[in-house]
């Protein structure tokens, strides 16, 4: 389990890292808490031939308020994002989701930015940024853009990053108020989600005013259960209506048909968990 | 003197393990711990095909790479031979040969093609993808009923056949009990009676210990010696075997097996990368390490299990056995491994399990696949066993509509009728089933967990309940010699132990066994302590190093305590009675007045004694020793028992199938063991625990599986799923303590026993849960996927309850 020899640079600038990137072409890859990378790179599944670490810069690092805007920067840790009280109190389905990402000793040194710009498709927290609708701030030679979560992942392992641009924060609307839960399926505890669904919801005298609902490992990509969206608002919160409103869940998704899973075993999880997470959304 | 007032009894003392302090705070030694001067690491070039002609290798670019000092193909390596098996089960078995690094062909993926040896082991990993090997593909081979029947591609052609052997154990032949054929036909058209007919399949398992497999061999060792240090569970057995196989003579051979991190079987073997690593270094003269991967661990060390088990069994309706048909295909994986063939007919002396079988019969065919060798996994036959019988015990209690506790009650051996000779003609010496299941059952609240599974059965509960019983009993303590040679295993079961008494006060313990992580250091210390009536403190235990260590068998099959703890506990003997004869003269009276007691020598009735550790000093000094004595009271013990012991419980498990998903968890697990007398409960707790995990294992997480192709699909902790704590139950251990009559202290083995009794424990719970499905049964591991399907198949058959189907094959 030793990678191949690479070059590494730890910058502590973002001008620095794309300026590194640009320079690295594509032959660099960025470093960002490397739970998914150094594995790969051990099994010499790639061999980049320059690493550009992100864990030095500051400014790409913690979670802050602008105006009704909540920003997570993109080298935050999974143990931080968990432990910010404004993620507590804005994003709790990020909180949520976060606490069942592996393992403590993983969410010590992976990043949100890291685990999205991955994109695996079994990753818990896509499905996140996908069901609140987060703006990916992302940074190149030629400035700043945004891209919303839901054009940002684009197939397995890939987003719309172009080689020479880095994720730099996420930013999310306040969700503050709003139930929300991550309702994960998975064999072991180790293990990656079979299916996973993300949501949250409002809900006002008995009646589910909003709903966001996304699904993990369902397809390519984190996939937003926008039928069953609809299906909730403006029902009741009660269990029959919310599991006949999961039944939506499988629209538009394209899962995997592999030894731990077959496809149709993987759409009728969808529909269960998506019941459950709704309902435990729902309180 | 006088005496001190005597200390607490040393056996039967929860200590904690005098191993850990050096292993928890980095103080170990381990065999990658190893650096010597000059010292080249290796890499290891292996097959990515399952069966392939090597038509070329290309170690050009390789040999140019920095730091590399040498690459060897199998063709560099005119002195290896073929890596032996010491199971000849039957004298026509067939074993190909199997060479460390093939020179012509490959068999399985992950075989080794050539060595790399360079100056750093990164640099020699570099260099691996640097060799270019042509193969030229041939047909794979890995469904083991085409590998039996003829219809699969010879693997190898030279045996003109895919089956090494079949083994035949038969009742009626052994004198033993009755003609199994015949009583299974009679019971066909008996009204009276019932057959029950069932396959399974025990899946291939990974034995996944902390610690990968790892050589160092130092050609210039102290003594003209060669020594050797690996992470093996057999040092004394590897030096034979290198001797037998490499013909390197014994004398120059130092095996150390330092700080072993696990091996559950895994490690009981000789391996192409030990014998790689010593061809090597020998080769260059110089210190070499090969420590693998745990990519390559998962690929290239041997699995486990791995057999289809056709099983028929007749009763009468009162659910009295009347005969018992085991027809194993058991996969070896594309060679014999070091006891490989052995290890399904371990099991053969076990599928009778407790129960009162009049006829039963046993035939194992062993077949090759082209899939990695498989060999010893925490159990080796037994789980096998106990799974066949304890499944068909529940089936049985199905058809019959009877409480599967009261299918076996009236089966087992009752306590009275011990010492009782079984059907496959062991004699167990003790046991009591009916108190450890009345143990279990109050611990688990049988009844109470029956009323709440009607209960979520009657009103649909989306979280169904089953309970699964194994009453379990085991053969350990391998042992008998005698037995062993009659089945033609190449070696015997003896265990050494000598003890030296240093003048210090320090009792030098030296032992054959081989531990690596089950805890002997203590128990052993304890023991010691006890008989010798020393502290436990000044025992010190010295093992794994056949230099220190000259005698020994090693570490397998529950066998250290009930076999070599008693070595050491003859030795003690022998260190007190010679030290009685120097006490009688110290003391001035006859050796016949004299008492011995927490380590004291009294002359009876008087005040008079000395202690053991005046005695050791005296036979240092040997001022003053009656005459003829000998100036020592070193002693070793080798002792042979007349009989395995046999182990054995009551499992009881509570699952919950959330019929949703298909998943299942655990609600409650009783396990109540009956070890024998026990030296330490924590260790037995440890044993026990460990034990279940991998049981539970089996049942519902760990497979390895193999593409058509012969790829290993479940190459990485990604893909074969062993649980952790957060995915097991909290367990509730209990033990009844029923001594065993074939060793001195009563002891029997546990390292296997939670392990054995367990996975059918799990699975006949969740096959109780889902059965009101129509679910006749669920293919080990029963995954969440798996446990869904059956129940959407059994609801669309619904009804159907065919007693003729069995597990997936």
């Amino acid at each position: 389990m030793i990678p191949a020899s690479f070059d590494y640079t730890a910058p502590t600038t973002l001008a620095d890292a794309l300026a590194a990137l640009a320079q690295g072409g594509d032959d660099a890859k960025i470093l960002a808490g490397g739970q998914s990378l150094l594995p790969v790179l051990k099994l010499r599944m790639a061999a980049p031939g320059l690493l550009i670490d992100l864990g030095k810069i500051d400014e790409l690092r913690g979670v802050r308020r602008e105006g009704d805007t909540i920003v997570v920067g993109a080298m935050t840790t999974h143990h931080d994002v968990i432990a910010d009280p404004l993620v507590r109190e804005h994003l709790s389905l990020l909180a949520k989701t976060t606490e069942q990402v592996a393992d403590a000793q993983v969410r010590y040194r992976g990043t949100l930015g890291g685990a999205l710009a991955h994109a695996d498709p079994a990753g818990d927290l896509g499905a996140v940024t996908v069901a609140l609708d987060a703006q990916m701030r992302i940074a190149g030679p030629n400035g700043t853009r945004s891209v919303p979560a839901a054009q940002f992942f684009t197939d397995y392992f890939t987003t719309a990053l172009a080689e020479n641009e880095i994720l730099t924060g996420i930013a999310f609307d306040s969700f503050a108020g709003w139930g929300a839960h991550y309702e994960k399926f998975h064999t072991v505890s180790q293990a990656w989600s079979t299916v996973a669904v993300a949501a949250a919801v409002l809900v006002a005298g008995g009646t589910v005013t909003a709903a966001r609902v996304a699904l993990t490992n369902m397809g390519p990509t984190p996939i937003r259960a926008r039928a069953v969206e609809a299906a909730l608002v403006d029902g009741p919160a009660s269990d029959d209506a919310v599991r006949a409103a999961a039944q939506a869940a499988t629209e538009g998704t394209a899962p995997v048909d592999d030894a731990t899973a077959p496809a149709a075993y993987r759409s009728h999880l969808a529909r269960v968990l998506t019941g459950r997470a709704v309902l435990a959304a729902a309180g | 003197m006088t005496t001190t007032e005597a200390p607490p009894a040393e056996i039967g003392r929860a200590r904690t393990r005098k191993e850990d302090q050096h292993l928890i705070t980095g103080h170990s030694t381990f065999t990658d711990s190893i650096v010597l001067p000059g010292m080249v690491h290796l890499a290891m070039v292996r097959s990515p095909l399952a069966h392939a002609t090597i038509t070329s290798i290309d170690t050009t670019a390789a040999r140019k790479a920095p730091g590399v000092v040498g690459v060897w193909t199998g063709r560099d390596f005119p002195e290896q031979g073929g890596l032996a098996c010491a199971w000849p089960i039957t004298p026509d078995m067939k074993s190909p040969v199997h060479l460390p690094v093939p020179t012509d062909t490959v068999n399985h993926v992950g075989e080794i093609v050539a060595v790399i040896a360079a100056r750093t082991k990164a640099e020699a990993v570099d260099a691996v993808e640097l060799v270019d090997v042509q193969y030229s593909e041939l047909p794979v081979v890995t469904d083991l009923a085409a590998a039996r029947d003829g219809s699969a591609p010879v693997i190898h052609g030279d045996l003109g056949t895919n089956v090494s052997a079949t083994w035949v154990f038969d009742s009626g032949e052994a004198g033993t009990g009755g003609n199994a054929s015949a009583a299974i036909e009679a019971a066909r058209s008996d009204p009276d009676q019932i057959v029950v007919e069932r396959t399974f399949r025990q899946q291939r398992l990974i034995p996944a210990y902390m610690e990968p497999r790892s050589t160092v061999c130092d050609p210039n060792g102290v003594g003209d010696q060669i020594t050797i240090w690996s992470a093996t569970q057999i040092p004394h057995i590897l030096r034979t075997m290198l001797t037998l196989s490499q013909g390197i003579p014994e004398g120059k051979l130092r095996i150390i097996a330092p700080d072993v991190g696990g091996g559950f079987g895994g490690k009981l073997e000789v391996t192409p990368e030990e014998v790689a690593t010593i061809m090597v270094a020998r080769q260059l003269g110089k210190p070499a390490k090969y420590t693998e991967t745990r990519s390559e661990t998962m690929m290239a060390a041997h699995h486990g299990r791995d057999q289809i088990q056709h099983l028929t069994l007749s009763a009468r309706k009162d659910g009295t056995i009347t005969g018992f048909d085991v027809d194993l295909t058991a996969n070896m994986g594309a060679y014999l491994a070091l006891v490989g063939p052995g290890v399904p007919i371990l099991g053969a002396f076990m599928y009778n399990a407790i129960y009162k079988i009049p006829a039963y019969r046993f035939s194992c065919t062993n077949v090759f696949t082209n899939e990695v060798m498989t060999d010893a996994y925490r159990g080796a036959g037994r789980p096998e066993a106990t799974f066949a019988i304890e499944r068909m015990m529940d089936e049985l209690a199905t058809e019959l509509g009877m409480d599967p506790i009261e299918v076996r009650r009236r089966n087992w051996i009752r306590h009275e009728e011990f010492p009782f000779t079984t059907v496959a003609g062991l004699t167990y010496d003790s046991g009591n089933y009916e108190e450890a299941t009345d143990k279990a059952l109050w611990h688990f609240g049988y009844d109470d967990l029956r009323a709440e599974q009607q209960r979520r059965r009657e009103s649909g509960d989306r979280i169904q309940l089953g309970i699964g019983t194994s009453t379990f009993t085991e053969m350990c303590g391998l042992a008998p010699s005698r037995v062993l040679g009659s089945l033609s295993y190449g070696a015997g079961g003896w265990e050494a132990a000598s003890i030296r008494m240093l003048p210090t006060g320090v009792v030098e313990v030296v032992t054959g066994i081989s531990p690596h992580g089950q805890g002997h250091v203590t128990g052993f210390s304890q023991i010691v302590a006890d008989r010798l009536g020393v502290p436990f403190e000044n025992v010190k235990i010295l093992h794994g190093d056949t230099n220190i260590s000259a005698k020994g068998l090693d570490t397998y099959g529950s066998r250290s305590l009930a076999v070599g703890g008693i070595a050491v506990v003859k030795a003690a003997d022998k260190v007190i009675a010679k030290a009685k004869t120097i006490a009688a003269h110290l003391l001035e009276a006859s050796e016949d007045d004299i008492d011995f007691a927490h380590g004291t020598f009294t002359v009876r009735g008087t005040e008079s004694s000395v202690t053991i550790g005046d005695i050791a000093l005296a036979t240092f000094t040997g001022h003053n020793l009656p005459d003829g004595v000998e100036s020592s009271l070193d002693s070793e013990a080798v002792f042979d028992p007349e009989n395995f012991s046999f182990p054995h419980g009551t499992h009881l498990c509570a699952a919950e199938v959330d019929t949703e998903t298909g998943k299942v968890t655990i609600r409650k697990y009783v396990a109540v063991d009956d070890v024998g007398v026990v030296i330490n409960p924590l260790l037995v707790d440890g044993q026990v625990h460990g034990g279940l995990a991998q049981g539970i294992a089996q049942a519902l997480y760990e497979e390895a599986q193999y593409s058509v192709d012969g790829q290993l699909t479940s190459g990485t902790f990604v893909d074969y799923l062993v649980p952790s704590a957060v995915d097991l139950p909290d367990y509730i251990t209990d033990k009844t303590i029923t001594p065993s009559t074939s060793n001195p202290l009563g002891v029997k083995g546990v390292g296997e026993a939670g392990t054995i009794a367990s996975t059918p424990a799990v699975v006949n719970a969740v096959l109780d849960a889902v059965r009101q499905f129509g679910v006749a049964d669920i293919p080990m591991p029963m995954t969440p996927a798996r446990v869904w399907q059956a129940i959407q198949d059994g609801s669309t058959t619904a009804g159907s309850n065919s007693s003729s189907m069995g597990g997936a094959a």
